[in-house]
């Protein structure tokens, strides 16, 4: 069976279950710091090593992002939960529990709205709760890094306590062919809201933001099928493909009369399908219980009030706003969107761009080079003010185009501003008009069929001689001014 | 000579701060009795000579000045102390040095009192009799074939056995009364909430609270008062002003107790307490009545079922805060020869490692807390614990403080309730309800069954630690204090 058919036959239900890492300063139950690549185990202290007799204390900043997340969703927020302790050995996690939240989250019953193809789906939103990370395990001695065949295990705690935030949505039906898609469309939302609120950098690629995917098929009519868990999950299009996937093996399954079990699977990467994970002989219990080390979190509703005032536009309301305001298309927007320059494009704007200006280098030249370095365009070396200073310098004519790339690889190249770069490169259009009006007198003198043919109304032959002044000024004039003086000193204007 | 070991604290502190004494002295009598007597009471599992003198050494350098300057004390061992060794009396811990000092411990540092060392104690404070140390037992100064109580018997032996004037013990359902109890000394619970639990190894959270021991009342309220107050650290901790238990054990001293309500509850009169043992309560209330307190009987109906709710909650917090013992970043690693999984090198770790009532307990809280189980065990028993709380509340609407034997019976053998976990439960029986209520309570001695202490508890509203300082000082100044036999 192909997609198509299989979707005309089952209908899946999908859920997501996404974590999404604070970027609070310090942990969430200590004072350690989450400086991300620090050397391993430097950002510990008794509370995260689980040393006998350390006690946690709350970060408030934790507890506040969570709320705004919660708010952003559209979630109620609780007046009074608790965090529990979820009990289970693992050596990553010193003491041997999470501190987490069960059946009393911070936040609960919000929605995101998406829209796929022109239609808006709206995606239930269960809860929002906060908990804490773990450490990370690296298998020494092994083939692949992986525990099979390693020597030894060496844990890193320096993860281990920063505040994670768990958002589940409800299981969503009904969405048909367009599941994987929709599901994608869903964290890039999530993704957008999150970092619109500042409190994540909510990087995939660097698990600041992971994701699980729920998936089920059940026939017409008939009740849910059973789900199987996805992990590993990695990135939007991994959240599109892992959907996919999931819908074909299920189906392939249930045609040949099998029967689905609920596992957790890891998606692959390379391959784009999903294997089971280990297999668990039984259902782990991890018996919750409230945290006895923790008084219960009462927010104080003029807070709660405050924070759901101080929230920031909407990222999808934003988008429509800045669309309009910059004259460009859905499909154009969508890419600056995924290309994470909407704050780049609109601070660049702010500084006194224009939208074609400032759209022009962040989504080409610049993008171009942190695909080069991998990085994110934030991180590119440039900032908004800079390429709009670059921008006016072209505006200016001081710049012509080639000339302004140079410019600008020299920003990145941590040179200075752009002014600076054009001065120590002596960079600028030479628009001094003696200069000028002598390289094209030059010019005129060295090629004199060509300007015959000029004077005589062949204005198209002008490109010839443009092109030998725009040489021997080494690219620093503004080739229309050439052209204009050109055709002035050959009497054709 | 040796006579500077049957001081109290209060005059200690007074003859240092004259500088009649030097603490340097005071620190080397006490270490000297140790040395005498600690093979026949083992109530230390580690000494710092060292520490204390360093410590004694400045505050006779006149670095540290306070109400305790100089005077030494006895910490138990299940409360961490920098670079000292820190067991909670189990294998699991053997060895193990904490990078860092409890806040209870700091406050004493910051006293100046020189910390002696660490006291033995049931293992992880599991028990009430010091057999369960995965180091031997602590004998009772006044029977050495006793048991001197627990899980706190070390602190209460050494004062007892004049190896320390006062020591830090931890109270989770009776371990600082029930020592002092059966050992002739005062033990306080203060409030909970009152004292840091930041660097007390936890045994169940919501119960454990640190207090002092002394052989007076004003020794361990004055103790109490350099350990109490709010620290940032926990976030249990209580941020309000400490009660002046000073004040009030001076108050009480004088004897008067005109218009003080004591509650007798019903609930604990007549079975299971011995016979000297009830006599002992009995003849202390007539004292306190001559005292000029009134007497009301009042009932608290859950109390019968503070037991077996004790027993779920405090096995079930503890599972969890033990799931950390993993020979993975400390303590003692077994089984880890390369050809085992980590499972099986936790495991055996475990195995080795912990004593046979703390995987009692250890089982017995992972089965209150696994699913199909929670609600009728571990939620059951948070249900019962309201209902106590609300029996205290409303008796406290009646009286000022409730009074009771602080345990049912005089320190008994060596064995002779280790065979049945439930016998040696009972000696909890009347502290248990207190730690369920948050509040504060103390024991102090009352008289003497067949040669053996009796004590007699009082319970105070939360954060009413001074009221029960109050009446616990008036009743020492009636009935006076107990001397176990030379040792
Ligand atoms: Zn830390």
């Amino acid at each position: 069976m192909t997609y198509d058919e299989i979707l005309t036959k089952y209908e899946p239900v999908i859920g997501l279950e996404t974590h999404v890492e604070l970027g609070t300063r310090t942990k969430m139950f200590c004072g350690c710091k989450t400086d991300f690549g620090a050397e391993p185990n430097t950002q510990v202290c008794p509370v995260c090593l689980a040393l006998p007799g350390a006690l946690p204390v709350a970060n408030r900043a934790g507890i506040e992002a969570t709320i705004r997340i919660g708010l952003a969703l559209n979630c109620d927020i609780a007046e009074w939960c608790r965090m529990a302790r979820k009990n289970y050995f693992y050596p990553d996690m010193p003491k041997n529990f999470q501190t987490s939240q069960y059946d009393e989250p911070l936040c609960t019953d919000g929605y995101v709205d998406v829209t796929v193809n022109g239609t808006e789906y709206r995606i239930g939103i269960e809860r929002v709760h906060l908990e804490e990370d773990t450490g990370k395990t690296l298998h020494v001695g092994g083939a692949t890094g992986r525990i099979h065949g390693a020597t030894e295990s060496l844990v890193d705690y320096n993860r281990a306590g920063i505040p994670l935030v768990e958002i589940v949505t409800k299981p969503v039906p009904g969405l048909g062919a367009l599941a994987p898609e929709i599901a994608k469309a869903y964290v890039a939302e999530l993704r957008d809201i999150v970092r619109s609120l500042g409190v994540s950098d909510v990087r995939m690629e660097q698990g600041s933001m992971r994701c699980d995917v729920n998936t089920s098929l059940n026939l017409p009519g008939e009740e849910w099928g059973t789900r199987t868990e996805t992990k590993n999950v990695n990135s939007l299009r991994s959240v599109e493909r892992a959907v996919r996937s999931e819908i074909i093996r299920q189906a392939a399954i249930l045609d040949d009369g099998g029967k689905i079990f609920q596992e957790t699977r890891h998606f692959q990467e390379t391959t784009g399908d999903t294997r089971p994970g280990r297999s668990k002989e039984t259902a782990t219990d991890y018996r919750y219980f409230p945290e006895p080390d923790l008084v219960p979190i009462a927010p104080d509703p003029a807070w709660v009030a405050s924070l759901r005032e101080s929230l920031p536009e909407k990222p999808s309301v934003k988008r429509a706003r800045l669309r309009e305001d910059w004259g460009i298309s859905e499909v154009d927007m969508q890419s600056v969107t995924n290309a994470g320059a909407v704050e780049l494009i609109e601070e660049t704007i702010a500084a006194g761009a224009s939208p074609a200006g400032a759209r022009k280098w962040w989504m080409g030249e610049l993008a171009r080079r942190a695909n080069e370095l991998d990085v994110d365009l934030a991180e590119v070396g440039a900032t908004p003010a800079q390429v709009a200073a670059l921008q006016k310098l072209v505006d200016a004519g001081k710049l012509n185009d080639k000339l302004a790339r140079q410019v600008l690889e020299g920003v990145v190249a941590g040179e200075g501003d752009p002014a600076d770069v054009m001065a120590a490169r002596g960079l600028e259009v030479v628009n001094d008009t003696g200069a000028l009006t002598k390289a094209v007198d030059d010019a005129i003198a060295a090629n004199p069929e060509i300007a015959a043919k000029i004077r005589d109304g062949k204005v198209a032959a002008a490109g010839a001689l443009v092109g030998a002044v725009m040489k021997t000024t080494r690219g620093q004039a503004d080739a229309k001014a050439v052209r204009e003086l050109l055709l002035e000193r050959l009497g054709v204007s | 000579m040796s006579d500077l070991t049957r001081l109290s604290a209060a005059s200690l502190s007074k003859m240092i701060s004259s500088r009649e004494l030097s603490a340097v002295e005071v620190t080397t009598a006490h270490l000297d009795r140790i040395a005498a007597v600690e093979d026949r009471v083992h109530a230390f599992l580690h000494v710092d000579a060292e520490g204390a003198l360093d410590a004694a050494r400045r505050v006779d350098a006149g670095e540290i000045t306070g109400p305790l300057a100089g005077v030494p004390i006895a910490v138990k061992d299940v409360v961490t102390t920098k670079g000292v060794p820190t067991t909670a009396a189990s294998k699991i811990l053997e060895g193990w040095k904490p990078p860092y000092d409890a806040t209870i411990v700091e406050r004493l540092k910051q006293a100046g009192m020189p910390i002696l060392g660490k006291t033995n104690m049931d293992e992880f404070a599991m028990g009430s009799s010091t057999e369960y140390s995965a180091y031997g037992a602590t004998n009772n100064p006044w029977d050495l074939g006793r048991i001197p109580g627990g899980s706190g018997g070390g602190s209460a032996a050494a004062i007892a056995a004049y190896e320390a004037p006062l020591a830090i013990g931890t109270d989770t359902g009776g371990s600082i009364r029930q020592p002092g109890a059966v050992t002739g000394t005062v033990g306080a619970k203060p409030t909970y909430g009152g004292t840091s639990r930041y660097g007390l190894i936890a045994f169940s959270s919501s119960l454990d609270t640190p207090g002092p021991c002394g052989r007076t009342v004003e020794d361990t309220a004055l103790l109490h008062a350099v350990m109490a107050g709010h620290d940032p650290r926990d976030s249990t901790s209580i941020n309000q002003p400490v009660p002046d238990v000073v004040a009030a054990a001076r108050l009480g001293k004088n004897g008067d107790l005109s218009g003080v309500k004591l509650g007798v509850v019903k609930e604990f009169a007549g079975d299971g307490s011995e016979p000297g043992v009830l006599n002992s309560f009995k003849e202390s209330l007539e004292a306190l009545v001559k005292l000029g307190a009134e007497i009301v009987e009042v009932s608290c109906p859950h109390f019968e079922y503070a037991l077996p709710a004790y027993y779920l909650i405090a096995p079930s917090e503890a599972s969890s805060n033990l799931a950390r013992f993993d020979g993975v970043r400390y303590g003692l690693r077994t089984g880890d020869d390369g050809s085992r999984s980590l499972e099986e090198v936790m495991s055996l770790t475990r195995e080795a490692g912990f004593g046979p009532e703390v995987k009692r307990r250890i089982i017995l809280g992972t089965y209150a807390l696994s699913s199909g189980y929670y609600d009728a065990y571990y939620g059951q028993a948070q249900k019962v614990r309201t209902l106590i709380t609300r029996d205290f509340q409303s008796a406290f609407e009646q009286v000022d403080v409730l009074v009771s034997p602080t345990t049912p019976f005089v320190a008994f053998p060596f064995g002779s309730r280790t065979s049945d976990p439930y016998q040696m439960y009972l000696a909890d029986l009347f502290t248990i309800p207190t730690n369920l209520y948050g509040g504060p309570a103390i024991s102090v001695p009352c008289g003497l069954s067949e040669g053996l202490p009796v004590g007699f508890q009082i319970m105070a509203p939360t954060m009413a630690d001074d009221r029960m300082y109050r009446v616990a000082a008036a009743l020492e100044s009636a009935v006076g204090s107990f001397t176990p036999p030379e040792l």
